[in-house]
């Protein structure tokens, strides 16, 4: 394969992406439509370059900045899913509540790009640019409504904050080119690994690490997810908790287990105190929340703390169950998110727990569906949640850290409550007033159901999307 | 013994004009003295022979985004004291997170770890060496692919100070062009026959 060949998919995405912009600037107004289909056709055209161009093994490109390896192309795929099943609900959405701005298409687009950069990132430099692009695209997006005043201060928090661990990243990374001499992960896990490895790479190590949490949201760096989340218009809330959690877990991977895997001793411990606080606050603050957005903000501060306890096992199944896991957690909290979406209705958000009340009457399908994901967050069997905690755990005793697991397993149990009773207020609870009927488009339903029956067809056969992700895995890191 | 002299003048000027920026009371000094810490650094960077650099630094910082500044700041009144509140009670924790941060610091980037001894002095180039054309070299070959992100990055800063900002409905007061020069001179002007009455 060519170095033009490789980087194929993203040259057509961020050509698609300007195309699109094109159709956006000179559409008649109202007819966003076209901006959408313009969006769809764009993605659908990038996930059959990505899936012809599978590579058999790990090769690097443009003097070693891009990758493509089977964990990039795997990431890639199911990122693309993602992104288009939350164009489809995004556009229920404005649909609904009346409104023009086509423009989240496109900064979609763009973010898109940004984290198929960050996914087959293979320098500092360009794990740096890829994540830019994407924070950039999101901060706009949350943005977007520009009348909401919570819309302007989540972006407003979202914006200085993620500045701030962006310089964070910048001033590790500047530190671990300083001792190595290199921005190229391949070169740095070369001088990493052994004994020349030194306080000056750890002192690196901490800020670059405080960056990553900071994208992923665990905590004690997690104070603006809950706010974001819940100030965002849905829609944006949707993408911003879905798709940038796969790009999220790539850049971690592709930093400490590619990059600095010979440090894996300093941060298996950072990671672990990072893990159980994001568990511990996750879990039990969720439980005091009564705005749904709100709440499973903080359930994801919870998962991407157990996403975590994958990557502390340090072997390449361990890596392999937090893909899995952060593979189901994307298509899980998606479908979670197109929920308060199809329940919402023009002027109204349906953001509160209260709007599921008595769903199970409304709509018995949807709050099937809504059951389903709900059992697979909280990690119920035989749903696809359950699986991939129960890879993580596996790994995690494998690797000799039994109580790590025992501690995951006790918060998991505490976190079943806030999503147990979702499904008590959907089947057991009488709706309080009259509550305005399901308006949600026939497409948008159509997905939601194909979402929620994925997440239920994945807890049946989670040996198929295991060997998916062990296969990359083995390849990539070795 | 003669760059030694030069460094430590540039690197205590910019110092003193970083903490000038922060400390002292008129927004328009502190700008002001912005510009200033810039040159110095623009000063610095040429003596580590990154004139390209330091060049682009004053055009770009000094000539570009602090002159956008200082009409901004000149333009909002901006409340000194208000701005100001809480510093006192604010300070002392500040100042402990400073002095850890600067130990620790001091520790990490000191002579020991980045000292003569342990990175080699970076050789010196000949007087014909051209920083500009090796930088250009290296961002469209070695580069070339972080070198298009950063151009796409720009665009989606263009994308979204335009989305953010451009309002749909119009609410300004600027006149349609195309209206203007469509108009026919029957929609403006009317003739009114007005009779004519005999003068007294």
């Amino acid at each position: 394969m060519t170095e033009l060949q490789a980087v194929l998919p993203e040259a057509i995405l961020t050509g698609l992406a300007c195309l699109t912009l094109m159709v956006d600037v000179f559409r008649r107004p109202g007819a966003v439509a076209l901006t959408f289909w313009s969006a769809v056709l764009s993605v659908l055209v990038v996930l059959i370059a990505v899936a012809t161009l599978f590579p058999p093994g790990m090769t690097t490109y443009f003097h070693g900045t891009f990758v493509l390896d089977p964990m990039a192309a795997v990431l890639k795929t199911f990122l693309l899913v993602v992104v288009l099943f939350s164009f489809f609900y995004a556009r229920d959405y404005l649909q609904r509540h009346g409104e023009d701005q086509s423009v989240f298409f496109i900064l979609a687009l763009f973010a898109t790009l940004g984290m198929m950069v960050l996914i087959s990132a293979h320098s500092l430099l360009t794990i740096y640019l890829g994540l830019e692009l994407l924070s950039l695209s999101l901060y706009a997006m949350v943005a977007m409504d520009r009348d909401s005043k919570a819309a302007s201060e989540a972006a407003m928090k979202y914006f200085v904050l993620g500045a701030l661990a962006s310089g964070m990243l910048l001033y590790g990374m500047s530190m671990l080119y300083g001792v190595s001499g290199t921005l190229d992960l391949s070169e740095l896990a070369q001088r990493t690994s052994g004994a020349e490895a030194n306080l000056l790479f750890t002192f690196g190590l901490v800020f670059v690490l405080i960056g990553i949490a900071f994208k992923l949201g665990v905590a004690p760096f997690h104070m603006w997810v809950p706010d974001v989340y819940e100030g965002a218009p849905t829609p944006v809330t949707l993408f911003l908790g879905s798709a940038p959690k796969l790009a999220a877990f790539a850049m971690a991977i592709r930093v400490l287990a590619d990059g600095l895997g010979g440090l894996h001793e300093s941060w298996q411990d950072m990671l672990i105190l990072l893990a159980v606080l994001s568990m511990a606050i996750g879990n039990i603050v969720a439980i005091a929340q009564t705005n749904i957005k709100r709440m499973l903000a903080y359930s994801t501060i919870s998962h991407m703390g157990f996403l975590l306890l994958g990557i502390i096992a340090a072997n390449a199944i361990g890596y392999a169950a937090s893909m899995f896991y952060v593979i189901v957690y994307a298509i899980t909290s998606m479908g979670a998110f197109a929920a308060i979406i199809l329940l919402s209705s023009a002027g109204h958000e349906s953001d509160q727990l209260s709007d599921f009340t008595g769903l199970a009457k409304r709509s018995p399908w949807m709050a099937f569906i809504m059951l389903v994901l709900m059992f697979s967050l909280a990690g119920v069997p035989p749903f696809a949640g359950f699986w991939a905690k129960w890879f993580v755990l596996k790994e995690l005793v494998g690797a000799g850290e039994a109580w790590l697991a025992a501690v995951a397993v006790f918060f998991s149990l505490i976190g079943a409550y806030y999503y147990l009773r979702v499904i008590k207020l959907m089947y057991f609870d009488e709706p309080t007033g009259a509550l305005p009927a399901l308006t949600g488009s026939e497409d948008a339903r159509l997905v939601f159901s194909v979402n929620g029956l994925a997440v239920l067809v994945l807890g049946f056969l989670p040996g198929t999307l295991m060997s998916v992700c062990l296969g990359a895995m083995l390849v990539g890191t070795g | 013994m003669f760059e030694q002299a030069i460094f430590y003048i540039f690197a205590a000027m910019l110092i003193f004009s970083a903490a000038m920026v922060i400390t002292v009371r008129n927004p328009v000094h502190a700008a002001l003295f912005l510009v200033l810490s810039f040159f110095t650094s623009a000063g610095l960077w040429l003596l580590l022979e990154a004139e390209f650099l330091a060049i682009a630094l004053v055009l770009v910082y000094v000539g570009a985004v602090m002159v956008l500044f200082l009409f901004v700041v000149m333009m909002l009144d901006i409340n000194i004291a208000e701005l100001r509140e809480g510093f006192a009670r604010y300070f002392p924790i500040a100042a402990l997170v400073a002095i850890v941060m600067m130990y620790s610091l001091g520790t990490i980037v000191g002579p020991e770890n980045f000292g003569l001894d342990q990175v080699a002095a970076a050789q010196g180039h000949a007087a014909d060496y051209n920083n500009t054309h090796e930088l250009g070299m290296a961002l469209f070959t070695r580069y070339i692919w972080p070198f298009e992100i950063a151009a796409v990055i720009l665009l989606v800063a263009i994308i979204a100070a335009i989305a953010l900002t451009l309002r749909a409905t119009r609410q300004t007061k600027a006149p349609n062009v195309d209206h203007q020069i469509a108009v026919r001179r029957e929609d403006r002007v009317r003739l009114i026959k007005v009779d004519s009455e005999p003068l007294d």
